[in-house]
């Protein structure tokens, strides 16, 4: 166990760091109103958040982390554009028994900037490189845009882009979308059945034949998802080669000088990446003006796509060899969750969270 | 002295005891009907201690009782990571029942995991709050949901007729333990096809951190041999 004083020492060091960067430090709140992070995470936040109640406030959980405060108090008063850091705890249960901590601090640094999102996305990934350098770090990056851009672009349905997208983050869900919209995999036998039974009677008369009804849910939503369900099965498959080059996009890793000549190779046949593709370019190109190796950077598409996640963009994470060890350092860009967090109004936004703890280990270890 | 916890009353219990009875160990409740004691006959060095089904994993994971009967329901939902504070001594063959997700049968568009799923987003949208799920299982909904990308749902909280709160509307759909749906049919709920979370029957569990000193464990010994079953030590 590296001792407590040790790890504070160490997060001290990179929050000076993130200052001597141009970042002004912020504070958060610990106490978080479960509701934001419930409606923005879902109810999985539960299984990852300590909740604790308050007889005035209701619902109260214990910082997961800092994003979610740092973007709100930006959102609320902060000039633009902006560079925040910050020191403190962030708490996390664990549902197994291990060594992970349940309490741990994180140093992190954020920009608001509207003027140069690839430029901003190179800054922040080249600044926690140099001061992890003497760790030997494994760099790990991704590019959510790039999926994103593809899924919308697809010759499909509204419905099917909408249901693709918001299950992003979602990989094993996505895939079965993906699959049944490709016709890849048979409709269940269950979803046969169901469309038979609708397609026999209006969906009023199938209500009402139901029995009882009870419920908030309406019988205008009900028939209005029947109809769609309906009409959903009358259409054509994603096409073969479309869905080739999603399936490929999914499954892509390579260094990231090599990802880009791919991925330009594919747009002509995928025309609706070529604007992230270009991004990916520019900031390729950002990076390696800051001195960063993109011939050697590895670069997956689907890095990042975990559930509790937020990312929309640019996306990256620092691991110790050891594979067990959690990433030493995380982050990447989550435009939409300002536009989320701020009530109508949006700002691009990119940053990183570093473990100090894990950074005294591994200097320890040395 | 090794403790076996029992429920104490009931179907459970009666099975229970008819379990052990007929290997050769009795089991029986002394004192009033409102005493929660009890005695075991059958070998020596082993005492009955009755409790609710529902205290058996807490009092496993404590290590106050080295055995203890009670549901796969139970000790999945109480205890975290739950294969290492017990492990499975013997299944019971009674006690079946299911964990799982029900709606009401009027969603003539909701058969399964992936109509939910769809139902909870456009629900989300028309309503502006995530579809309830009452029930008092939340970790295993919680982890059977995410295991399979269902979003916009929420969990609301049912200690009792958890069938009813569709229709008394503070939830849309619901968890439930049952053992036969007449319930959730007199309630005008259906299961989702692939809505089985969890197949639930009574075990003898053994606590991990219990049955230690070499005198219990010889002990042990003896009272799996006269169970007919291996050992957990």
């Amino acid at each position: 166990m590296t001792p407590k004083a040790t790890i504070r020492a160490e997060a001290q060091r990179l929050h000076a760091a993130f200052v001597a960067a141009g970042a002004v430090p912020v504070e958060a709140d610990i106490l978080l109103p479960a509701e934001t992070l419930l409606d923005l995470y879902g109810e999985d936040i539960r299984a990852r958040a300590y909740t604790t109640h308050d007889p005035l406030r209701g619902e109260m959980m214990l910082r997961p982390d800092f994003t979610v405060p740092v973007v709100q108090a930006h959102m609320a008063h902060g000039a633009e554009p902006a560079r925040y850091c910050y020191l403190g705890e962030v708490f996390r249960q664990q549902d197994r028994a291990s060594d992970r901590a349940s309490e741990y601090l994180q140093v992190g640094f954020e920009v608001f900037d509207r003027s140069a999102p690839e430029a901003a996305d190179a800054e922040v990934f080249a600044l926690f490189q140099g001061m992890l350098a003497d760790l030997a770090l494994r760099p790990a990056t991704g590019d959510i845009g790039i999926l994103m851009a593809a899924v919308r672009g697809l010759d499909t349905t509204p419905r099917r882009r909408a249901a693709l997208l918001h299950h992003i983050w979602r990989p094993r869900r996505f895939r079965a979308l993906l699959d049944r919209f490709a016709g890849r995999a048979a409709v269940p036998a269950a979803r046969v059945r169901l469309l038979e039974r609708l397609a026999k009677g209006s969906p009023e008369a199938l209500i009402a034949e139901a029995g009882t009804f009870v419920g908030l849910r309406s019988a205008e939503e009900i028939s209005a998802r029947a109809v769609a369900l309906l009409e959903d099965a009358g259409e054509k498959p994603i096409s073969a080669p479309e869905a080739a080059m999603l399936y490929d996009l999914l499954t892509l890793e390579a260094p990231a000088a090599a990802a880009l000549a791919h991925l330009k190779g594919i747009t002509p046949l995928l025309p609706a990446i070529a604007l992230a593709v270009d991004r990916f370019a520019a900031r390729l190109d950002a990076l390696a003006a800051r001195g960063v190796d993109v011939e050697a950077l590895p670069f997956e598409a689907s890095h990042g796509r975990t559930s509790l996640e937020y990312y929309d963009g640019f996306v990256f994470s620092f691991h110790a060899v050891d594979k067990g060890m959690p990433p030493v350092a995380s982050g990447g860009r989550y435009d939409a969750l300002t536009a989320v967090l701020g009530a109508g109004a949006f700002i691009p936004a990119v940053g990183g969270v570093i473990r100090p703890g894990l950074v005294a280990r591994i200097r320890g270890l040395a | 002295m090794i403790k076996i916890g029992v429920p104490s009353k009931g179907r459970l219990m009666e099975q229970t005891f008819t379990w052990f009875g007929a290997r050769g160990l009795t089991m029986r409740r002394t004192g009033n009907e409102r005493e929660y004691a009890g005695a075991i006959d059958g070998m020596d060095g082993v005492e009955l201690v009755l409790l609710a089904a529902s205290e058996v994993p807490r009092e496993l994971e404590a290590g106050r009782i080295d055995l203890g009967v009670t549901g796969t329901d139970l000790v999945r939902e109480e205890l975290a990571d739950w294969t290492s504070v017990v492990t499975e001594v013997a299944l019971l063959g009674f006690g079946q029942a299911d964990l799982i997700l029900a709606v009401p049968s009027v969603w003539v568009d909701v058969d399964t995991l992936d109509d939910l799923d769809a139902a909870a987003t456009a629900f989300r949208a028309a309503h502006g709050f995530r579809l309830r799920i009452a029930t008092k299982y939340h970790r295993l909904v919680r982890e059977f949901l995410t295991e399979n990308g269902v979003a916009d749902y929420q969990l609301v909280d049912s200690l009792g007729a958890t069938e009813g709160a569709v229709k008394n509307l503070t939830a849309e759909a619901i968890a439930d333990i049952t053992s036969s749906g007449e319930t959730l049919r007199a309630n005008h709920l259906k299961i989702l096809s692939d809505g089985v979370i969890l197949r639930s029957e009574a075990v003898l569990w053994a606590s991990r951190g219990a049955l230690r000193s070499e005198e219990n464990r010889a002990a042990m010994g003896r009272l799996a041999g006269l169970l007919g079953v291996r050992s957990p030590v």
